[in-house]
């Protein structure tokens, strides 16, 4: 309790149970036994394995009902997790690096069902030449599989992100798989000071999972995975699309939720030191950390120098970058992966956000959807007129 | 279940669906499915002919809960169904029995969705595992897999000039689910149907994971006629090209024994169209090949289950004492 004290703020205390030094992937761990998933399909792999191991701990000691799924791969470890999802279950895994992309196929059916689970991911890189330590190749290269992505600075962040992705991936409106990120050794092998909530504190934040549908409601059998042709898969997609807007809209509620129970904020961009600030640095995950020291060592050499920390990465609010970077003179993005041969992926988000010409996006023959001249008539004629009221426009959908 | 209760069974595969004319698979899934029906199912299955034949968007011939997943997963899939089940169970979120099937083709099973299979047989997962062998590729128009046989033409082994179709000897399913030390592994195939249906009733009520593995004869791609994929399989099963038993507990049971009935092999050859082109004279040794080993492959399994034979009796007279 003594402990506490000096970690918490007294208006908080109560929603805490202890302090703990614990790596970041003992904390996601210890997230993982408080949130108590029905299954966990899992496969070790370097950094993540002291997450699968410490959680296999608390399955041979009873500290959780979970049904672990010891799986001979990365892509049984994510078919076995849609499987249980479908079936109704609150379904995690964990993974990184190599794994990652071993289960990108599956990654894709995951979102593509609609099924919300959380999967932590420690930041690796992708072979060749094989490296096992930290960046974001693993996860920035599946920016674009449907999953809401979280990134998280430290041990702490690593934890509430794991438990705050719950209600988030499992909200009716919502209803996504999410990837709690954080960088591997870094953060999952360097032991800090974690304030673990209350086991009850946790579990009534995430409550129970309601699925809307489920294999096992047998009165009412469903088909999932279906096949869909070209006259229907663009709809299909596009509620996926809606899907993630409803998780731009809704994040902040949920975040905020949470932030009564633990004291902290979780805004999609965490600015630090940055409303006066004439340069910034653009981060996400453990280099955030790294950055405020200098920040505040460079403040205190009068150099007004910020920080902007990218939380939120799926989906992006590009607005909101670009209002709250609008008096930085000068500003610098950090990434921590390539996308060969193009603007590396968080740059390339800033850069979009701060454009304000007359561009905007057309999503057109998903899944095989015919374009027609008569389509490409329009668009041009629509553009000659001026401007549309969305960034987004869609060629041949049915709204 | 004889045919009459089954016409009578309540589809959990409605008509509709778009497999070919006098296509196996969908008599293959209804049957597995009517062998089951006294139970609440869940299915997989992998891609393939039953999954893209099935769930035309917006329709769905499954009568029963269902997912596809991706290729090479049905098992992987089932397995976390299976878990998820367990978990919600002990929980008591779900009060209903189930029982779980994942279908998959010679594709999905043998070749890419073999690693899948291995793990949850491995993991002793309670569920039937039904591979309906079409011996290819077929939903992507006929290319070989590993379960296409010696001597068949198929697209990515054409009979050409200088080849003359698949060069490799078929892969053994069989042995690698047995080497499993799994409870229940069986071959079967529609040709003898009561004997098919048997082994799925079996295979759904085993206490672990069960495997039965169907030939299912593809009208489009063995070139056969659509009224020819029973009087096939029977070839197939007369000829020994595709004998019927099961390994319960590690050991063999042969269940069907031709004797002096059984049929060479180009009887079993002849109709189709894949194997055209043995037909012709320099191509004779192939044949006698095919022939060769057949009967060696078929002699071994005799050997295996009258052995077994001994076995079985001695352990059932054995438990009878034991009872007395």
């Amino acid at each position: 309790m003594n402990n506490l004290k000096i970690f918490v703020d007294s208006k908080y205390i109560d929603n805490y149970e202890t302090v703990l030094p614990l790596s970041g992937a003992h904390a996601v761990a210890e997230a993982m036994r408080q949130i108590n998933p029905d299954t966990v399909a899992a496969y070790p792999i370097t950094p993540q394995t002291p997450i699968v191991e410490r959680f296999s701990e608390f399955v041979a000691d009873g500290k959780v009902d979970t049904e672990f799924i010891p799986v001979e791969s990365e892509h049984s470890a994510m078919s076995a997790t849609i499987g249980a999802s479908a079936a109704g279950a609150r379904a995690m895994t964990a993974t990184s690096s190599v794994g990652l992309a071993l289960m990108f196929e599956v990654v894709n059916a995951a979102s593509g069902m609609r099924l919300p689970i959380v999967m932590p991911v420690v930041n690796r890189a992708l072979s060749s030449p094989i490296n096992i330590h930290c960046d974001h190749s693993d996860t920035m290269a599946c920016r674009d599989a449907g999953w809401i992505q979280i990134y998280s600075e430290n041990s702490q962040e690593a934890y509430e992100h794991a438990i705050l992705a719950i209600r988030l991936a499992e909200h009716p409106e919502i209803q996504l798989p999410v990837m709690v990120a954080q960088d591997g050794f870094i953060t999952s092998h360097s032991v800090e000071v974690v304030r673990i909530l209350k086991d009850e504190v946790v579990k009534n934040f995430v409550g129970e999972r309601k699925p809307i549908h489920s294999l096992l409601f047998s009165e009412n059998p469903v088909t999932f995975g279906a096949l869909e042709l070209p006259d229907y898969f663009f709809e299909t997609k596009r509620q996926q699309q809606y899907a993630m807007e409803m998780a731009l809209k809704y994040y902040s509620d949920i975040a905020n939720e949470l932030t009564k129970l633990t004291g902290h904020a979780y805004p999609m961009f965490e600015p630090f030191m940055l409303d006066d600030a004439d340069v910034a640095l653009i981060a996400l995950n453990s280099s955030a950390g790294t950055i405020k020291k200098v920040v505040k060592e460079m403040r205190q050499e009068g150099k007004k120098v910020g920080l902007l920390k990218i939380r939120l990465f799926r989906p992006f609010n590009y607005e909101l970058m670009k209002s709250m970077l609008k008096h930085v003179k000068t500003i610098g993005v950090l990434d921590r992966s390539f996308s060969f041969g193009a603007n590396p992926p968080v740059f390339s988000e800033v850069l979009a956000s701060l454009r304000s010409e007359n561009i905007f996006s057309f999503v057109y023959g998903l899944g095989g959807r015919e374009l027609y001249e008569s389509q490409v008539r329009e668009t041009f004629d629509n553009l000659l007129k001026g401007k549309f009221d969305a960034k987004i426009n869609y060629i041949g959908l049915r709204e | 279940m004889n045919p009459k209760e089954y016409s009578e069974k309540e589809r959990a595969l409605y008509s509709g669906h778009s497999s070919c004319a006098g296509c196996a698979m969908p008599v293959v899934t209804r049957s597995a499915l009517a062998s089951a029906s006294e139970y609440n199912i869940v299915a997989s299955a992998a891609t393939g002919c039953l999954e893209v034949t099935t769930t035309i968007y917006p329709t769905s011939s499954w009568g029963v809960p269902w997912i596809h997943n991706t290729f090479e997963n049905a098992a992987a899939t089932i397995s976390g169904v299976e878990s998820a089940y367990k978990a919600l169970s002990r929980k008591g979120k779900i009060n209903k029995k189930y029982k779980f099937i994942a279908f998959g083709g010679d594709g999905g099973t043998y070749d890419i969705g073999l690693q899948s299979l291995s793990g949850a047989l491995e993991r002793g997962h309670n569920f039937l595992y039904i591979c309906y062998d079409n011996e290819g590729y077929m939903n992507t128009g006929g290319q070989r897999s590993s379960a296409s046989p010696f001597g068949a033409s198929t697209t990515t082994s054409p009979a050409g000039t200088v080849h003359k179709g698949k060069e490799q000897w078929r892969k053994d399913l069989m042995k690698i689910a047995v080497a499993h030390n799994i409870p229940y592994v069986a071959q079967a195939t529609i040709g003898n149907w009561p004997d098919m249906t048997m082994k799925f009733k079996k295979g759904i009520e085993t206490n672990g994971p069960a495997v039965v593995v169907v030939l299912s004869p593809c009208i489009l791609l063995w070139h056969i006629k659509p009224d020819e994929a029973n009087t096939v399989s029977r070839l197939a099963i007369d000829s020994c090209f595709w004998p019927l038993y099961e390994v319960i507990n590690g050991r063999y049971v042969l269940n069907y024994d031709p004797g002096k009935r059984k049929k060479p092999i180009e009887e079993f050859m002849k109709p189709q169209g894949r194997y055209k082109h043995l037909f012709k004279p320099e191509n004779r040794h192939i044949i006698d090949f095919i022939q060769k080993r057949i009967d060696e492959e078929w002699e071994e399994l005799k050997r295996r289950a009258e052995f077994d034979k001994a076995y079985i009796k001695s352990n059932s007279e054995s438990e009878k004492q034991g009872r007395n």
